[in-house]
Formats: C-alpha cells, structure tokens, sequence
C-alpha cells in the first residue's frame, strides 16, 4: 500500500533520525515520558522548528510547497493553546462560524462559548477549542499533543468519536499522548519515545 | 542683537550651587555628594571636549570630516539602542538593527531638513548639518530602542499565539502583525508626549537655546516647529525600521519563530 504520509530522516540537533510510514485515516499513537522529544518531533513536522530530512503528503514533498501551505495541511495543535485575541469567535474564520459552533457542541463545550473572552475559559475548553479551530479546516494530517490532557472522562469520550471520525474520512492522526489506554483506542501503529528516539511498541 | 556671553566667573557662580548639593547631601546622611561630584565634572569634561570637537570640526569645514564624525555619533547611539532592551539577539544583530534603524532615520530626516528647508551654503556646512544631526539622533535613538525591546519582548510572551497562527497556515508576517504595530506605537509614543506638552508643560531646550542667544521667540518657534515635525518623522522612520528588521531577523525561509536567535 502506498503511504500517505511518509517521514524519511527526519532530524534536528535536539532528536531523531525519525522514520515514519502512515497510511490515509491511520494513526499513530506515540507515548513515552515527558522531555523524550515527543512534541519536538510533531513540531519538526510541522517545519516549525529547523530541522533536516523529508516528508511527503500523497507523494508531495513539504520542500515543495510554501511553508504555511504544508502547515495547514499538516495542523499541529499544540499541548498549551495559543490566543490572539480578545473573544473566542476571533480565532475562527468569518465563514466558519456555523460549522464552529456545531464542532463545539459536539465537543462538549458549553453554549455561546464561542462569545465568550478568551480570559473566561478553562483550560479543558481552550484544549478543545483549539482543536476545533484546527479540524474545522479539514486538514489532511492532524498532528495532536496531548489532545484530551486535562479532560473529564466524558469530554474524552467526545473528542475521540470525533477524532474516529475524521479517521474514517482518511485523516491520518500523530497522537502524542501519555494515556495508554488512548493510545490503545486510536491507535493504528504504536511507538514509544525514548531520548529523541522513536521505538515500535 | 548679540548673545551675553558667558565668563568663567559666572559659570563658578553657578558650579557653587553645586556645592551646595554637596553640602546638603552631607549634611543629611544622603550619601550622594561622590556621585553628584563625579557626574558634575564628567558633564564638564564632556562638553568642553565636544567643544573643541565641533569647533575642529567647523574649522576643517570638510564634507568627509563632517561625515565622519556623524557616522561616530550614529555607532554610539546604535550602541545606546543595542544595549537598551532586555532580551537580545546572539551574536551582533542588535547592534546591526540600531545602526541601520538609527542611521537611515537620521540621514534621511537630516539631509531632508538640510536641502529643503534650512539650506545653508553648502547644504552640508557643519555648523548646521552636525547639530541638527545630533538631535535628531537623539531622538531617533529613544524611538528605536523602546521598539526594539517592546518586540523582542512580545515575541517571547506571545510565543504560543504566534505559533499556533502559525500552525494554522497562516504566514509568518499576519502572525506576527499585532506585535510588530505594538512596537511601532511604543517608539511613537515619547514624540507624540513631547508635542502635546510642547510650550505648556515644557518650553524646549532648543527654542530656549535660541532665545537666551537673542532670537525672537516668534523665530525661534518657527525652528522648534520645524524641529518637532523632523523629530517626528525620524522617530516614525527608526521606529519602523527597527520592529521591521527585529521580527524579520526572528524568521527563516519556512517562516519560522526563531526565538533560538535570542540569547
């Protein structure tokens, strides 16, 4: 079968060489112990800190495309939110406001979250609203750390139906997370991280 | 009408309040009479070297010579804008940021203010082209550091918003546009407060200048106008360039965040 989402040599001072091989709607459940370079491994993906080697998306490599196009393909959601300004709705594009609001309820989160500042949420909900912020683009790969973190055990039962779901579409998922039980759940292929380097479980 | 000129013996008149701060400080355990000493005489010092500096400078009256010397004050003001914020680019990059903002600021608004509305004969006479280089520099110095450092601080702070934009597709310039108009604004902000307060809350030191030398104030106005508004597009020009090349050395040609560029 030829992979969709293919890592060859991927390097940088700090972790790697990594090699990875997954195919469309496949995910990759990584654990291992906090500081092994895990996030730093989503993160070379997501070119978003220097490193050396390639990826392809369906035979198209990154080095090929600008990096914001790659980086909207391949959506890294990182495991402390970002916020740019005041009110949730802001973070959302104007025209997918009606898909954000449906998204959210899925997710669990309160009505009107969306009005509501940035300052007023809880963590859990700017974990999901983020995550929202990022399907909501339809990304070919999501690139996810620690995605249900500091989520209650019915807000996790959420956010993995609707991970499933997108799965069964034929996004590929690298899921960084330290839940074995998760990386049970959704895992299609299972590494362990261990001092910049990937191991198959 | 003729400046009064200054003799030694008025200057002592004045350095015996000096003394008198000294003996304030000492009489009430102030403990600040060393410090009010050594800064009395390095002012002395210090003016009476610039000068002769200037006074050699306007006796060699050559182009080059005057160059030269506005070139040495641009170094030590990028000095000024390099040291000034906390956070630090490795290696020289600040310095480079405030020789550049600082330099074409100055040069620009300076040569500008030189063959359009001062014109003395030649443009570039010293007697003009240096101290009008070395206030605008002044200014143009405070403007490029307080951008800097506000960039070089935001970035740090909102590193997480910025990547997740990132992250988002977005480009490294949308990203990072908040915080680079933050900037901008911050080293804005010292010229927009000394206009307003201009002539109510402060009488500036130029104008001042000029009318104890015997100007008419109506004339003196006139080139304290002429003064602010140079002083406002330098600050402008500084401002941006300095913010501009700071986040732009913060980026690669994946239009990364390269916060690893700071010390």
């Amino acid at each position: 079968m030829e992979a969709a989402f293919l890592v060859k040599g991927l390097r940088s001072a700090f972790a790697g060489p990594f090699e990875l091989d997954l195919g469309a709607g496949a995910c990759a459940a990584i654990t291992g112990p906090s500081g092994s370079g895990k996030s730093l491994f989503l993160r070379m993906i997501a070119d978003l800190d220097p490193n050396q080697g390639n990826v392809w998306l369906n035979g198209k490599e990154r080095a090929s495309m600008p990096a914001p196009a790659w980086r909207k393909q391949a959506i890294y959601v990182s495991a402390e939110s970002g916020w740019w300004a005041d009110r949730v709705i802001e973070h959302f594009a104007t025209g997918s406001q009606s898909d954000a609001a449906t998204l959210a309820a899925r997710l669990g989160l309160r009505d009107n979250v969306l009005n509501a500042p940035v300052s007023q949420l809880s963590t859990g909900e700017k974990q999901r609203l983020s995550l929202a912020r990022a399907l909501l683009l339809n990304p070919r790969v999501l690139l996810l750390d620690e995605p249900t973190g500091s989520l209650d055990e019915e807000s996790v039962t959420r956010v993995e139906a609707v991970l499933q779901e997108r799965m069964a579409n034929g996004t590929s998922i690298l899921l960084v997370t330290h839940d074995p039980k998760q990386a049970a759940r959704l895992g299609s292929q299972h590494y362990h991280m261990m001092a910049g380097h990937l191991v198959t479980a | 009408m003729t400046p009064i000129l200054l003799t030694p013996f008025d200057i002592s008149i004045a350095a015996s309040l000096i003394i008198l701060d000294a003996a304030l400080s000492i009489w009430l355990g102030i403990r600040l009479h060393r410090q009010l000493a050594i800064a009395a005489a390095r002012m002395v010092v210090q003016l009476v070297a610039i000068g002769y500096v200037l006074k050699f400078a306007f006796s060699l009256d050559n182009p080059l010579a005057t160059l030269l010397l506005v070139i040495v004050m641009v170094l030590v003001a990028a000095r000024e804008v390099a040291a000034r914020p906390e956070r630090r680019f490795k290696g020289n990059s600040n310095l480079v940021i405030g020789a550049i903002s600082v330099g074409f600021a100055t040069f620009v608004t300076a040569i500008l203010a030189l063959t359009t509305a001062i014109r003395p004969q030649p443009w570039f006479d010293p007697h003009y082209a240096i101290p009008l280089a070395g206030i605008i520099l002044g200014n143009v110095l405070n403007a490029a550091s307080l951008s800097l450092d506000s960039l070089l601080g935001s970035v740090r702070r909102e590193r997480p918003a910025i990547e997740a934009r990132l992250s988002l597709g977005e480009s490294y310039r949308e990203a990072t546009a908040p915080l680079v108009r933050e900037a901008i604004r911050r080293g804005l902000l010292p010229i927009i407060n000394q206009m307003s307060a201009a002539g109510i809350v402060t009488l500036p030191g130029i104008m001042t200048g000029q009318i104890l030398a015997g100007l008419d104030p109506l004339e003196a106005v006139k080139y304290q106008i002429l003064l602010m508004f140079l002083l406002s597009g330098g600050s402008g020009l500084s401002a941006l360039a300095a913010s501009y090349l700071a986040a732009w050395r913060l980026t690669d040609e994946r239009q990364r965040l390269r916060l690893d560029r700071l010390a």
